[in-house]
């Protein structure tokens, strides 16, 4: 389908679909096996000057938008949604920054970023702050120039791995959401350490890391915007690179509908490739119509995002839900179609499938995003 | 340090349109690629630039179309490209083709390095590198895995043989022809993609870069190909089973019935 994508967002996707199939497709499945973090590739993307795709030119970005930062995660997600990860995560650390960083903190962390020299982190999640990203309770208590920053935060993507994390920190506890702010804190920072490293089902390439604060300072020029606004930070944050999510469960399913198709045509049985019998067309097939709608509703959302529309959570919930969704039940249906070889590890299709299941949980569960769907619904009816 | 590097178009596909006439290959409407052997030609050309402050052109000789590969090494960090492109060139063998490569690095002016490919993946022929540097009257070195030291006026570089490898001193200019050992080539960079696509090739006439057009195309190669042909793979086998003794027997008599050519 022609999505009618700019002469520079299709050079974009050509690049990126490039390195996949290059350069992540051939290590994926050993490195999901071994957990291994994909320095090699990240190097690979900053070389090709995609990491700075969604920063301005100014900074040494190309000047793009969710838009461009889609079409990258769902092309290297089509060869592995862990390792497309390192670069969708840091996305996320990056946004606040964008978003909300005042002109010093936007010269001095996005040009490395934009580089592919550093790697950012987003921590907002807690042991007690999950769904409900109110419960935040590690603490920064301004003394003098600095912030002493305390608490845990937990499933930290690219933790231990970025240099760069914007973290959401608790700054009057009185006054709930609105007592949070929002800082960057540098790794190497004393007072700074990680705590163990998850051994998770699936995107086993990614890093998901506790991040420790125990009498941390920060000097007080890391608070992003004013106090109070941390909560507003991560909301605006989150409805921003929700998209990114989408694209990376659309690139997941792409990848295998991919597989699925191609061994359909190898696979014979009864003296006739499976491609031939209807019951594994007709997968395909609907495979295939769940991918496309939800392509087009995740650019056209894309889109909408980058048009510098003001109500985006409704919509950028939608493209989340729907992609993911898609994901987890296109994902199953390959290792059906491919039968005891999709249950295999040596395919690369259940491991589609745990990776997929991912998508449905974070940046926001699909019974989260449904209550911000229905919310918005419910508004022009009352 | 000026640099030079040799690319040639070569099919991407194995179905290749024969001309019956003048049997070559039909280049026009066919897939194509820059000859794999060249990318590392290219990859090695850039990172001497890079470690030399120097500049690198890629010249190619071929159909108008060529200009768009030639635009993809510009997205991979050449600087230059020139494409040497006239009815005059077409039906070339492997002297012609060195002959008019020749006159356009001549025109080029001032190189240092000529790098190619250590051979095109369609002629498999490898003579256009050494025929080049013929014409060019300068040294040259084939089957380069690696380049030891380079600077003004000099080269040492390590040659790739059966059983390990030759170090070999030249003065510059000079031409190598390198083998696929020598580095890993880079994937593009979207700065390089943009550059590349804002980029004009040149595109030389044989009166452009004073060729003597005898010496260009059909006219200039002396090589005459009689025939090309897909080798068929017809072997008639026989397979013979039954007991160990049965099979030694049958098989001594089939071998025993056969003529062999003893040469004599």
């Amino acid at each position: 389908m022609n999505y009618f994508l700019t002469e520079e967002q299709e050079m974009i996707q050509e690049l990126a679909a490039k390195i996949a199939d290059e350069k992540i497709t051939p290590v994926a499945i050993e490195y999901d096996e071994k957990g291994t973090f994909p320095h090699d590739i990240i190097k690979i993307l900053a070389d090709s000057d995609l990491c700075g795709v969604y920063i301005e030119e100014q900074y040494g970005g190309l000047g793009g938008g969710i838009m461009e930062m889609s079409l990258v995660v769902e092309q290297l997600s089509r060869a592995c949604g862990g390792i497309a990860l390192a670069f969708a995560g840091t996305g996320l650390g990056t946004f606040p920054i964008i978003l909300f960083g005042n002109e010093e903190q936007k010269k001095k962390y996005l040009p490395d970023i934009a580089s592919g020299k550093k790697l950012a982190a987003f921590g907002l999640t807690e042991a007690n702050a999950g769904s409900d990203a109110a419960g935040v309770e590690t603490t920064a208590v301004l003394d003098g120039d600095e912030y002493i920053l305390n608490g845990t935060k937990m499933w930290i993507t690219n933790g231990g791995e970025a240099d760069i994390y914007s973290v959401i920190a608790c700054t009057d506890r009185e006054l709930g959401p609105r007592g949070f702010s929002a800082f960057i804190v540098e790794k190497d920072t004393p007072g700074f350490t990680f705590g163990k490293k998850e051994d998770k089902m699936g995107i086993r390439a990614s890093a998901t890391v506790e991040l420790v604060f125990e009498d941390c300072r920060i000097p007080k020029e890391n608070l992003l915007a004013n106090e109070g606004m941390g909560f507003i930070v991560a909301m605006k944050t989150l409805d921003r690179t929700r998209p990114g999510v989408a694209a990376q469960a659309l690139g997941i399913a792409q990848g295998a509908l991919d597989a699925a198709a191609k061994y359909s045509k190898e696979r014979e049985q009864f003296g006739s490739t499976i491609s031939t019998f209807q019951a594994v067309q007709h997968m395909l097939a609907d495979m295939a119509i769940q991918i496309e709608a939800s392509r087009a509703l995740v650019y056209q959302t894309c889109r909408h995002v980058d048009s510098g529309a003001k109500r985006i959570s409704k919509e950028s919930a939608m493209c989340k839900v729907m992609a993911s969704d898609t994901a987890m039940k296109v994902t199953v249906d390959a290792v059906q179609v491919m039968g005891g070889y999709g249950y295999m590890k040596e395919f690369p299709v259940e491991k589609m499938m745990r990776d997929a299941k991912i998508t449905q949980i974070y940046e926001g569960t699909n019974q989260i995003q449904r209550n911000i769907i229905a919310l918005e619904v419910l508004k022009k009816y009352r | 340090m000026n640099i030079v590097v040799c690319v040639k178009q070569v099919p991407g596909t194995n179905e290749v349109k024969m001309n019956e006439e003048t049997n070559t290959i039909i280049r026009e409407g066919m897939e194509a690629i820059i000859n794999p052997f060249d990318t590392y030609a290219v990859e090695e050309g850039v990172r001497l630039k890079e470690q030399t402050d120097g500049k690198v052109t890629a010249i190619s000789m071929g159909i108008p179309s060529v200009a768009d590969l030639l635009k993809e090494t510009i997205g991979l960090g050449v600087d230059e490209a020139v494409l040497l492109s006239d009815r005059t060139f077409a039906g070339a063998d492997s002297l012609a083709t060195s002959y008019a490569l020749a006159k356009g690095i001549e025109k080029i002016g001032g190189v240092d390095l000529i790098i190619c490919g250590k051979q095109a993946t369609d002629g498999d022929t490898a003579q256009v590198g050494p025929s080049l540097a013929e014409k060019l009257g300068i040294p040259h070195t084939t089957y380069v895995k690696k380049i030891e030291e380079i600077s003004e006026g000099y080269i040492r570089c390590e040659r790739m043989t059966d059983d390990g490898y030759e170090v070999i001193e030249m003065t510059l200019p000079a031409v190598i022809t390198v083998v696929k050992e020598i580095n890993e080539p880079r994937l593009p960079s979207m700065k390089g993609m943009m550059r590349a696509k804002k980029a004009v090739v040149q595109v030389w006439t044989a009166d452009d870069v004073g060729a003597d057009k005898a010496l260009c195309g059909l006219d200039g190669s002396p090589t005459q190909v009689v025939k090309t042909f897909v080798p068929v793979h017809n072997v008639n086998s026989e397979m013979i089973e039954g007991e160990p003794n049965e099979q030694a027997k049958r098989l001594a008599d089939v071998l025993m019935s056969m003529q062999f050519e003893t040469g004599n």
